[in-house]
């Protein structure tokens, strides 16, 4: 099937599209009105999606380098416009507060257009964990020079030669002096002042914010509480159509004939084919339901296909030659070497399962064509990558679509692509009236895309005094994220091979780093256990990173490791690990009930550090909720598939964290104020399920090896 | 033709033609545009569409709006009186109990049908009366504290 086929560029964004049709400055200031308004030039790329060398230049010199722009109204109304969109990881807040920081103008007075392709300069989109670092970054920049800016027309307007005299605060310039003082939106006079700067504006050191530093209730939360704020699933238009998509029975099954006539003998219904799509559009759910039912459709089935349990075995068979992201093998010294001198050798391998990312919201999208221009508001982390697949498909300008992303309800990785946006736009071309279509929660389980499964061999060596020697791992399928070991090791290679994955797979909260680093923090655990160490001992042995030190260490003492005392069927277990600039380190309890071979998480600890820290508690909010979808991938969830059908395609069949789940968790923050904010979005998972791993393997002397550890408790894998 | 209903709904009447087989969530979101309560499974497992009838909390996604009757409904929206938030919904803002917000009406709806069983439930209560309703974002340990809260408040208000 088509969409069965690898898709690289979903391990690991970054590549920007080669055209780019962004709003142009001329454009952009024709939409504001007077006032001060900046554009952040990002001459170093950082908008950009960060392209490897060598094949840059082409697509640089074709961008657009606007990242973001500012504007102050007359009114002292604040507007940032920024292409990244708000998925539940509070980013509008951090931003806004940002801002409010850099400005010193009260967070109300902020607003932030976000996502709207027709409003805000290009971006490649919210993942990666890089709204932070970069687009924090750049409206830091932006409204320093508007203050800079501001502060110069008050020094013109009074005359004052000393800037120093002048101050701003609470959305006002000051001049000390004299006492003067005029609110921000004053001092521009009606004009319209346009700067452009680029990325070395200096910046209010972390260790000087007073508003970014400290806990910012969420900005859109009264909305959300009073159930005002509308996601792309609760917008309407006037005349609106419900859509809905004829899905086949299997994948890579292929529409052989198609009888729309019952379906379009329904009142106010409309049907299409095209090419493999068909769908209906109704005047109401019901209504587009039953004409979908309507639908006579023959299906020519796809071949034989692998399933969840041949799935590892179809993985390794299919894989291709070693190749490490763009073809430089990852390696140093010489492994055969290193595990010649050591004195413990260790082989083994790990699997974990394709998980689904369960967003609450399905995926959605409301439709629109007026006089051949399209609008499109689906829930996306990459709204100009959706413009950009839709220009595509309608063969149109991309001047002509534009992508408006409502705050959306999550997507954890799992929405990088525009699938319910094409299927609406195309339902509404037909139906020459706005389509709404909101995935079912079995399509979202079925025709969106997974984390990809994967298999990790690892071989090692080690000496007697617990110093590594040798550190030999291959990545099959699922990724290379997180698959360079932070432990001091003379001999390592790290290898990812591509295969042949019968689901369609892509990106999820920090990638493959959950996967290897599982693989990894269980394999360290199982040569500490070789050579008789305490586990944190061991990696302290291995480790030079102080930052990794810090967290590790941090965990452990609060955690109380070295004081434990052994419960019955109790266990601890830690792990750690370093991605995407952050640095955490998990440390678990469980205790394992021998009879029934239940696995219960008693408490979890973790420490992350992610330099500057922005706003507390949002960080804490992202760290916790980290930790609970790690407990669900490390636990229990699994796709089951077979003969090209998801078997459990429903909540009810794929279990995912519940209240009563969630054992207390306690996380420690280590503010580095002297080093740059880092995300936090993803990295906080990644030693959640080895840290349980190793605690079961302590509690209950079973070593599990694959993700998830335990869908059906211990016993049933015949482990006790 | 589909029948024409009666729906109480925070507070007031509605009629409506609806099949008595649609679900009380379709008609709440189609008909009436109430859009807080909120599609996630469609087979009662999420707790997205709760909303309270004659004070308990249903699914509103499997709950035939054929079978409400005379019954008040009581949706998100209608928890505020007028700019002034339900302790509730004020309890969830101040311990930051979300991150996207699509479980959080119907958290709320949730909480507000135990709230209105036990005035000052217990930690493990809360957790269980909620077990039905997903968080995918985690934010479980702060939504047990915003209930706890908001039944804290809840008493001194009426103690007072």
């Amino acid at each position: 099937m088509a969409e069965a086929r690898i898709e690289p560029d979903r391990y690991e964004l970054r590549e920007p599209p080669r055209y780019r049709f962004a709003l142009s400055r001329r454009q952009f200031l024709g939409t504001v009105g007077a006032g001060v308004v900046v554009l952040v030039v990002a001459r170093d790329g950082l908008s950009l999606g960060e392209p490897e060398p060598g094949e840059a230049g082409m697509l640089r010199a074709a961008a657009d380098p606007i990242g973001a722009w500012l504007h102050i109204g007359e009114d002292g109304a604040v507007t940032v416009f920024t292409g990244k969109v708000e998925v539940g990881q509070d980013i509008r807040t951090s931003l806004t507060q940002a801002v409010a920081e850099e400005l010193d103008v009260p967070p109300a007075s902020i607003t932030l257009i976000m996502g709207d392709t027709d409003r805000v300069p290009y971006d490649a989109g919210t993942f990666g964990s890089r709204s932070t670092p970069q687009m924090g970054t750049q409206l830091r920049r932006a409204a320093a020079a508007a203050r800079a800016t501001l502060i110069r027309l008050a020094a013109e307007r009074w005359e004052v030669d000393d800037v120093a005299q002048l101050a701003l605060a609470a959305g006002r310039v000051v001049h000390r002096v004299s006492g003067r003082s005029a609110g921000i939106g004053e001092l521009t006079g009606g004009r319209k002042l346009v700067e452009a700067i680029t990325a070395d504006q200096p910046l209010e050191p972390a260790t000087r914010w007073t508003v970014a530093g400290t806990p910012l209730p969420k900005v859109k939360g009264p909305a959300i509480v009073t159930g005002r704020h509308r996601y792309t699933s609760d917008l309407r238009l006037p005349g609106m159509l419900v859509g809905k998509v004829l899905r086949p029975p299997s994948f890579g099954a292929r529409l052989a004939s198609l009888d729309t006539s019952a379906a379009e003998a329904m009142e106010g219904v409309v049907a299409v084919r095209d090419g493999e799509f068909a769908g209906v559009a109704a005047p109401d759910e019901a209504t587009a339901t039953r004409a979908l039912a309507a639908l006579r459709a023959q299906w020519e089935a796809a071949s034989s296909q692998a399933s969840h349990r041949s799935v590892f075995e179809h993985l390794r068979r299919t894989a291709s030659s070693p190749a490490n992201g763009r073809g430089r093998p990852a390696a140093r010294g010489d492994i055969e070497a290193g595990l010649a001198v050591a004195d413990e050798r260790l082989e083994a391998s790990y699997t974990a399962a394709y998980i689904a990312h369960v967003p609450l919201e399905p995926r959605a999208a409301l439709a629109q064509w007026e006089g051949g221009k399209l609008t499109v508001w689906t829930g996306t982390q990459r709204p100009f990558a959706v413009r950009a697949e839709l220009a595509r498909a309608f063969r149109i300008g991309e001047e002509r679509v534009r992508v408006i992303v409502p705050d959306t309800g999550s997507a954890y990785g799992g929405k990088h692509t525009g699938e319910a946006a094409l299927e609406a736009a195309r339902l509404a071309k037909a139906a020459q009236r706005p389509v709404r279509l909101v995935w079912t929660r079995e399509e979202e389980f079925t025709w969106a895309y997974f984390r990809p499964a994967g298999v990790v061999d690892v071989r090692s060596g080690v000496r007697r005094d617990g110093r590594l020697t040798a550190w030999d791992f291959h990545n099959y399928n699922s990724g290379s994220a997180g698959s360079r070991t932070p432990y001091e090791v003379a001999n390592a290679r790290m290898l990812f091979h591509r295969a042949d994955s019968p689901l369609r797979q892509g990106s999820y909260r920090a990638l493959a780093a959950t996967f290897n680093n599982f693989a990894r923090e269980t394999h360290m655990d199982e040569l500490a256990a070789r050579l008789g160490m305490d586990p944190l001992a061991f990696r302290l042995k291995n480790m030079r990173d102080e930052r990794l030190r810090a967290v590790l260490e941090a965990a452990a003492e609060r955690f109380g490791w070295s004081r434990w005392q052994p419960g019955p069927g109790c266990g601890i277990g830690l792990a750690c690990g370093v991605e995407k600039g952050g640095y955490v380190a998990t440390c678990a309890e469980v205790a394992v009930d021998r009879a029934s071979g239940q696995v219960r998480v008693l408490r979890i600890v973790e420490a992350f550090e992610c330099g500057a820290i922005v706003n507390p508690d949002g960080l804490r909010n992202q760290v916790e909720g980290a930790i609970i979808m790690g407990l669900g991938g490390a636990l229990w969830e699994a796709v089951e598939f077979e003969d090209g059908r998801i078997l459990n395609p429903r909540l009810s069949q794929y279990r995912v964290p519940r209240f009563t789940d969630v054992p207390p968790i306690d996380v420690v923050l280590l503010d580095r104020k002297d080093l740059p904010s880092a995300g936090a979005g993803e990295t906080p998972i990644i030693a959640v399920a080895p840290a349980i791993g190793n605690a079961i393997f302590r509690a209950a002397g079973v070593r599990l090896r694959s993700l998830p550890l335990v869908p059906y408790g211990l016993r049933a894998a015949g482990h006790l | 033709m589909a029948p024409l209903l009666e729906l109480h709904v925070n507070g007031r009447l509605h009629r409506v033609q609806a099949d008595p087989a649609k679900s009380l969530l379709a008609v709440l979101r189609e008909d009436l545009d109430l859009t807080g309560a909120k599609y996630g499974c469609g087979e009662g497992q999420c707790g997205a569409c709760t909303v309270l009838v004659d004070g308990r909390a249903v699914r509103s996604c499997i709950t035939p709006v054929g079978s409400i009757g005379a019954r008040p409904v009581l949706t998100i929206e209608g928890l505020a009186d007028g700019d002034a938030l339900h302790p509730l919904q004020q309890a969830f803002l101040d311990e930051g109990a979300m991150q996207c917000g699509y479980c959080t009406p119907g958290m709320i709806m949730a909480a507000l049908d135990l709230l209105g069983r036990t005035s000052s439930p217990a930690e493990d209560e809360v957790r269980r009366a909620l077990e039905g309703n997903v968080c995918r974002c985690g934010t479980y340990a702060r939504i047990v504290r915003a209930v706890l809260r908001a039944a804290g408040t809840t008493t001194e208000a009426s103690n007072g």
